[in-house]
């Protein structure tokens, strides 16, 4: 008897096995394109619509990458919404009385990695169902923003847009990619050391393998809780970012409940790119794109309920989730807690 | 494959020595003053049940538990091993008998992970990393592929690639826990033949197992453990299954199943064309074929993973049938729900007692009435008879042996064998036609299995129809009346027993057409 069985392999090309991604793919590019064409009449809206596209998607790109680290170490985030919303508050306050946004970028990273390092502990060390500790920190988050909130504060102003030289001045592309505040930049730099960490490195392969497979693992020596805590503070400091991008970046000012779902959102973004950074990333660039059309089609009067246009996004989310969740795999573990024997 | 060779005999160096071993767990002494010597480039048989304190053993030389008392020597050096990593930086390795392997990575990513060899910034070079894989793979005559993904492997690679992990972390001492579980006869031949070419370059192996034929076949010496002491050593060559056995289990055991010849009737269970998908939604039932008639005992023999289990939950009405037909006395069953199938006088032992068998949390008592509950005299009108339920459960518990301290103690705290007794006891405690029993011994102690198989037996002089599923090729064989067995979702051959030799039905179970 021989033992060296063929191994099952795929033979088909690239295009036939991914037929439905790229079906999809043209889809989304046929809608986008014709969903400019019919709201603008010029480079200058096209270039507006598109920029405010990146804008729209860094606090989900942010908040899909702190989905994505922690469920490939094994702990579901369901908590981002609640991150993201301690966060801006607290970066808010420490921009109010410190007067520096740095700084406040800082804090509020922190918070948001505070926020992440409770996750963890509940998570992690509680063995919690990752779903009510999720929820116990949305909750907390609503409850201590709307405790606290001050009406009337002001600040020095937010983030100006940072323009990187010469590049700014190609067409279309210059003022779309290379004309944005520093938490954008710090979002798209993210993407890709996140996707090359996660992928090419020790630190990655350890990730997934704690995400996939936990006891395998741990026989090789690999300590479970230290991978799950660390990837899920983390985690907490990009959606802490988010938070931040709002506050300091985006908006300028704090607002109660203002991340809107974004938390929720950036989940549904992870699933649709397959709980990868650039996969995450393209979704995120989709979901920013609904965002600034929804805010395009009211500036052009289009005869539709706002209503119907602000739910474009969910609408958007329902129909990915619908179609995406069947095909992409989360991670073996994630959502399992981990117990040594 | 005939292993008895004593070439390395006694004067090869001690590699590994535990004196007095011992470990409490909360309520069991799982270890008792164990001692064991492992010298180098020897097979160390380490022979017990379930429960006997096998595992715990191998644990805590693997560093995952720390004995309570007792010593270990490793290479002339006394050593305390705090974790796997200890245990590994000595040249322990441990092929675990469920795979620690993460099956969406490569080979090459399983083997290497833990103990990455990376470049600046933490960079794993992929293509290194292959190539040592191969490197190792060659050395020790363990070809694969680092390339392929573990999830694409059968099962005798998956178990390679353990091999060559350990082999990855220079270990010398290999301890291996059952290992042949879940392999064909074949692949475990394969196996044993690995392990001597691994003991030749000097590797020493502890082979944990409770398969007699086995340990006569590889080992060159063999401690066998009962009750959590080591209760003698033995040499292969001194050996008999029978003395082995007797060792093991503390009394005279009868391997051979007694049973007369069968008196197969009308017709019971009738599978025409079935196909099933498994949660995967792959078609893992193929198109199968099957019957059984009253008063025999067919077993379905095959390597784990074949569609047993699909095959099973479409009979028993736990999973949904994509095409073909089921008949059991008579009635189309096809889409029926389990509880139309119950009541058509059909008992289920299922595979995975605390799944499927019991509700852990439940008494006794409620466990041996899951099936008849909601009747009189169990109950009236929707209210429960607690009397009733109890006093059934305590004649049960008398006449099907079930160790426990109260009807009252939860399913979940009884030790497997008394499990599975608990379910035999329910699903035999009423009048039954057809009897469907996957893996009904598996993980259980000797005494229980012999039980066990005699309670069937009988169902079978009673004229019951039985289908027993089962991985233990031993089991179906001195079980069964009739041998069907069951590769990739089909049964590729039936055959009655006189013409069902261990190397014949271990061919079909390879999938290849003898």
């Amino acid at each position: 008897m021989e033992l060296t069985a063929e191994p099952r392999r795929e033979t088909t090309s690239w295009l036939i096995r991914n037929k439905w991604t790229v079906v999809f793919g043209v889809i989304i590019a046929g809608t986008i394109f014709a969903a400019l064409d019919f709201s603008c009449n010029n480079l200058t809206c096209v270039t507006a619509v598109l920029s405010s596209s990146l804008r729209q998607s860094t606090p989900l790109i942010l908040g899909a990458l702190c989905g994505v680290i922690g469920e490939r170490s094994g702990v579901v985030n369901i908590g981002i919404e609640g991150q993201m919303l301690m966060a801006a508050f607290v970066a808010f306050l420490a921009n109010v009385y410190l007067g520096n946004l740095w700084m406040a970028t800082l804090i509020g990273a922190s918070a948001g990695a505070f926020m992440g390092l409770l996750l963890a502990w509940m998570a992690v060390s509680l063995r919690m169902d990752q779903i009510i500790g999720g929820t116990v920190i949305n909750i907390l988050a609503i409850g201590i923003t709307g405790y606290f909130y001050i009406p009337g504060l002001t600040t020095q102003g937010k983030f100006a847009p940072i323009t990187l030289g010469p590049l700014a001045d190609i067409p279309l592309i210059g003022p779309v990619l290379f004309r944005n505040g520093p938490i954008t930049y710090l979002a798209i730099i993210l993407v890709f050391v996140l996707h090359y960490v996660l992928f090419y490195t020790r630190w990655g392969l350890r990730t997934r393998a704690v995400g996939e497979h936990p006891r395998a693992a741990d026989t090789v020596g690999i300590n479970v809780y230290k991978m799950r805590y660390i990837n899920v503070i983390l985690g907490g400091a990009l959606a802490g970012l988010a938070g931040a991008f709002l506050t300091l970046e985006g908006v300028g000012t704090f607002e109660r409940g203002m991340t809107n779902g974004r938390g929720f959102l950036a989940l549904a973004i992870m699933i649709m790119g397959k709980w990868t950074p650039i996969g995450s990333w393209g979704a995120a660039l989709l979901f920013g794109f609904t965002y600034a059309m929804q805010t395009q089609l009211q500036f052009k009067g289009v005869n539709l309920p706002p209503q119907f246009i602000g739910s474009l996004p969910y609408i958007l989310t329902i129909l990915v989730l619908a179609g995406f969740v069947g095909r992409s795999r989360a991670p073996a573990a994630s959502g399992v807690p981990y117990e040594k024997e | 494959m005939n292993g008895n060779n004593n070439h390395q005999a006694e004067e090869a160096p001690i590699v590994l020595e535990a004196r007095g071993i011992t470990k409490q767990f909360p309520g069991v002494l799982a270890n008792d003053r164990i001692d064991l010597v492992l010298r180098r480039g020897e097979i160390l048989a380490l022979l017990g049940e379930n429960g006997a304190g096998k595992s715990t053993l191998m644990n805590i030389l693997y560093g995952l538990y720390h004995p309570d008392a007792g010593e270990i020597w490793i290479k002339g050096e006394k050593v305390t091993l705090h974790s796997p990593g200890d245990a590994i930086s000595r040249g322990i390795g441990m092929v675990h008998q469920h795979f620690q392997l993460v099956p969406v990575m490569t080979v090459a990513e399983n083997v290497i992970l833990g103990e990455e060899v990376t470049k600046a910034g933490g960079y794993i070079d992929k293509r290194d990393a292959n190539r040592r894989v191969r490197e190792l793979s060659e050395l020790y005559g363990l070809e694969i592929d680092p390339t392929i993904e573990v999830d694409d492997l059968p099962v005798g690679l998956q178990q390679r690639v353990e091999i060559i992990k350990a082999l990855y972390r220079q270990a010398d001492i290999l301890i291996l826990d059952e290992p042949t579980a879940v392999l064909t006869p074949q692949e475990s031949n394969e196996l044993f033949r690995i392990m001597h070419d691994l003991t030749e370059k000097g590797v020493s192996i502890i082979f944990i197992t409770h398969k007699l034929k086995e340990v006569l076949a590889v080992s060159d010496r063999i401690t066998v453990l009962r009750g959590g002491r080591s209760v003698g050593a033995a040499l292969p060559s001194e050996s008999t299954e029978a003395s082995l056995a007797e060792l093991m289990v503390g009394r005279k055991v009868i391997l051979q199943v007694d049973k007369d010849d069968a008196r197969p009737a009308e017709k019971v269970l009738e599978i025409k064309d079935l196909e099933v998908l498994d949660d995967r939604k792959h078609r893992v039932v193929k198109g199968l074929n099957l019957e059984v008639h009253a008063g025999e005992i067919l077993g379905v023999a095959g390597v784990q993973g074949n569609g047993q289990r699909e095959f099973v939950e479409a009979l028993t009405g736990l999973r949904p049938i994509v095409s073909g037909k089921i008949f059991i006395a008579g009635e189309e069953t096809t889409d029926a729900t389990p509880r139309e199938i119950t009541e058509l006088e059909v008992a289920h032992i299922p595979e995975d007692r605390e799944k499927h068998g019991l509700v852990m949390p439940y008494s006794i008592a409620d466990n041996m009435v899951l099936n008849r509950y909601y009747r009189p005299p169990f109950s009236r009108y929707s209210i429960l008879d607690r009397e009733e339920i109890a006093e059934n459960s305590a004649r049960l518990v008398e006449k099907f042996d079930v160790r426990t301290p109260s009807i009252y103690t939860h399913a979940g705290n009884l030790s497997g064998g008394n499990k599975q007794k608990v379910i035999v006891a329910r699903e035999f405690s009423r009048p039954v036609k057809l009897l469907i029993a996957n893996q009904p011994t598996r993980g259980i102690d000797v005494g229980s299995i012999e039980f066990i198989h005699n309670q069937i037996v009988a169902q079978r002089d009673a004229g019951v129809a039985v289908l027993l599923v089962s991985a233990e090729l031993d089991e179906v064989l001195s079980l069964a009346d009739r041998v069907a067995v069951m590769f990739d979702g089909q049964i590729v051959k039936t055959l009655p027993i006189e013409e069902a030799t261990r190397e014949y039905v271990g061919l079909l179970m390879a999938g290849s057409e003898a």
